[in-house]
């Protein structure tokens, strides 16, 4: 048995990661992160989320604490999303809030309090291996696997990290809570970033912040223009919506976004890459050398691709679609994450 | 066992507010605007309660008027009355927020007395320093929130220049969810709320009987033993903020305690977080706090803190101990154990 803090956001996931800690024996505390005070759908951070993760620790009968982490959240999450999309990359703020939030901030406070571990809702598993070494493998449950965001947990961080739902498929996670009667059961899983509003976006949200500039968009198989975006800074490589109407119903990719001219840059070819620079690495374990094969995925739940690693980014062994700058880069080992980083 | 040093968030209820209170809740149950015997059992509770409050606030009784607490006093004398409003940047928010509410403005104490406004709101106990205000002359108005002051200073003779004052029984052994607001006789108040016109017409809503008689019975209870209560737990409270001044390194106390009320012990522990701390000395059987709340219980930098100058991370490091007329030694030993602990586990 350890002393366990479960960050409760108030979704089902937690909730049933604090009843299965409690059936195991542990002695247990939820502590629920107040993030954002700002307008959110509901997300995690909102007064009613944080009233579901309380209610549902009155059911199982433990502790229940409200961390006010809002500055660091600004500061960690943010701040640097809003710089980032106004350097045109495209950042991924759920892997910084679990970078700088919950595997630090909270970490580090549970530690102080004299807790022995962490425990969060996250479809992932955290596995001992015969050497006494800690692995971050992908969720048992593969449409809902999360070991993406969690690429950054390194030895000490997964060393002070339960994972308990990892190990369960979603459909058992609610079965699991509407058995137990809790309030979260039929809770709908929290989309997106929880401080953008599905009614105003991220539009509204970065307009409020950042100047916010309609550019050009050129088709670069026809030299053609096709109108304009009205916000260069919300346009990323790859992206195929929103790009206006040429008129002759083909589809087309953003090739290229220049922010200093600002013009974006279309085609008909989806654009790919054999080669993907890596920035800010991380690794679970050792660094791995040169030349290991590696699985890459580029999104949350991307299918992976087979490549190998150069030291400074991945080799592609087929042409890949290109990578915004800014993306999660994740590298696999079969199901095991060993490490990630930033595609440049 | 527990020490609840937390009285400036709420006070148990005393004895007498309950013994008062239970045959209101039971068998005289009237509505005290009717006109039958069991309403007029209910009325003359009521205004012996109004009596009551009235002495105490240095009023007549027709200048009572009863609200469902310290928020809503506060904010019917923000609310009530036509013309410009102010405020000090250390009022509670039931006053802050009214103020800006109403597009007011919000000064440092030291300025208010030279601020043009119809209505002017001035604390005359701070809720979280325990500093004690002198209320200023103004040209206008002058309303004072006596909600954290009441338990310790006369009020009467503190605020017998205020034309408006607040008070909310919960903070000195009685109910929650009732309070008063004094209005003397010549301000013209508007109602906040519209209905059967109760209160004179200044506050409709039938009446919280059994809420307004436990009130009653607080006030009585506090007028008499203040003086007492000031003297013992004053001694209680400088034990306790003496000891941990001596046994915490570079703990800061808040305010000159010469202007605090008996019941305040504010301290700043720099490198400390309070949240953190607090949750240990909740571990430990202490119950404290720090700052205000907000909607989802998270904790939130002090504005009064801040406006008296102290840097946002020293903020941020601050815990309120707060004596009532509870609290005995053993809750003062039990803290004089758990705080040095838990600032020394967290600097570890």
């Amino acid at each position: 048995m350890s002393r366990v803090l479960v960050a409760m956001s108030g979704g089902v996931d937690s909730s049933v990661t604090t009843a299965l800690l409690l059936a195991d024996g542990h002695e247990v505390v939820g502590a629920t992160m107040k993030l954002w005070g700002g307008d959110s759908d509901s997300g995690c951070c909102s007064v009613s989320d944080v009233e579901d993760a309380r209610r549902v620790a009155q059911q199982l009968g433990i502790t229940h604490h409200v961390f006010n982490f809002g500055a660091d959240f600004d500061a960690h999450v943010v701040e640097p999303y809003v710089q980032a999309h106004a350097q045109g990359r495209t950042p991924n703020p759920c892997v910084e809030c679990n970078r700088h939030l919950k595997f630090d901030r909270f970490l580090r406070r549970a530690l102080q309090l004299g807790f022995d571990a962490v425990a969060t809702g996250h479809h992932a598993q955290v596995v001992r291996d015969g050497g006494g070494r800690y692995r971050l493998r992908r969720g048992a449950d593969a449409a809902k696997d999360q070991s993406y965001v969690l690429h950054m947990l390194d030895q000490a961080a997964l060393a002070r990290t339960l994972l308990p739902v990892g190990a369960m498929t979603k459909a058992d996670v609610r079965a699991r809570a509407a058995a137990l009667g809790l309030r979260t059961a039929a809770k709908p899983d929290s989309q997106d970033v929880c401080f953008i509003t599905s009614t105003g976006g991220r539009a509204a949200f970065l307009g409020d912040r950042i100047p916010l500039r309609p550019a050009p968009v050129v088709d670069a198989d026809s030299g053609q223009s096709l109108g304009t975006v009205p916000a260069v800074e919300l346009v990323t490589v790859g992206q195929r919506r929103g790009l206006g109407d040429a008129g002759d119903a083909r589809r087309r990719y953003v090739v290229a976004v220049d922010q200093a001219a600002p013009q974006v840059t279309v085609s008909s070819t989806p654009p790919t890459t054999t080669r993907l620079g890596v920035v800010d690495v991380t690794w679970t374990d050792q660094p791995i050398g040169e030349g290991t094969r590696v699985l890459v995925q580029c999104s949350a739940h991307g299918a992976p691709a087979t490549a190998t690693w150069d030291g400074g980014g991945v080799v592609f062994d087929e042409p890949h679609r290109v990578v915004a700058a800014g993306q999660s880069v994740v590298l696999y080992d079969g199901d095991d994450v060993l490490g990630g980083g930033m595609a440049a | 066992m527990t020490a609840y040093l937390d009285n400036a968030a709420t006070t148990p209820l005393r004895p007498e507010a309950l013994d008062a209170m239970l045959p209101f809740l039971t068998e005289h149950f009237g509505n005290p605007s009717g006109s039958h015997a069991v309403s007029r059992r209910a009325k003359q509770a009521l205004e012996d309660a109004r009596e009551v409050v009235a002495a105490a606030l240095g009023c007549t009784p027709s200048e009572v008027v009863f609200t469902g607490g310290g928020t809503e006093a506060d904010n019917l004398a923000v609310f009530g009355v036509d013309g410009t409003v102010a405020c000090t940047d250390t009022e509670h928010h039931a006053v802050l927020h009214s103020v800006q509410a109403r597009g007011g403005r919000v000064v440092p104490m030291a300025d208010i007395a030279e601020v043009d406004a119809d209505l002017v709101s001035v604390m005359l106990v701070n809720n979280e320093t325990g500093v004690i205000n002198d209320l200023p002359r103004v040209r206008g108005l002058l309303h004072t929130d006596a909600v954290a002051a009441f338990p310790w200073v006369d009020v009467a003779a503190a605020a017998a220049r205020a034309d408006m004052i607040s008070i909310s029984a919960h903070k000195f052994g009685g109910p929650k969810g009732v309070g008063a607001l004094a209005v003397r006789s010549h301000v013209k108040l508007k109602p906040l709320l519209q209905g059967g016109g109760q209160e004179a017409d200044r506050r409709s809503g039938t009446h919280n009987v059994a809420g307004i008689v436990g009130m009653a019975a607080a006030v009585a209870a506090t007028v008499a033993e203040r003086a007492a209560a000031v003297e013992r737990v004053g001694r209680l409270r400088d034990r306790l903020a003496d000891g941990l001044l001596a046994a915490v390194p570079g703990a800061v106390e808040t305010g000159d305690r010469a202007t605090k009320v008996a019941g305040n012990c504010h301290l700043r522990f720099p490198g400390v977080e309070s949240e953190t701390l607090l949750v240990l000395l909740d571990e430990a059987g202490v119950c404290a706090s720090a700052g205000s709340a907000c909607a989802s219980g998270a904790l939130e930098p002090s504005h009064v803190l801040t406006a008296m100058g102290i840097p946002r991370g020293e903020a941020l490091s601050s815990v309120r101990l707060s004596l009532g007329y509870a609290t005995t030694d053993a809750d003062v030993d039990l803290a004089l154990k758990a705080v040095p602990d838990a600032v020394a586990r967290l600097r570890s």
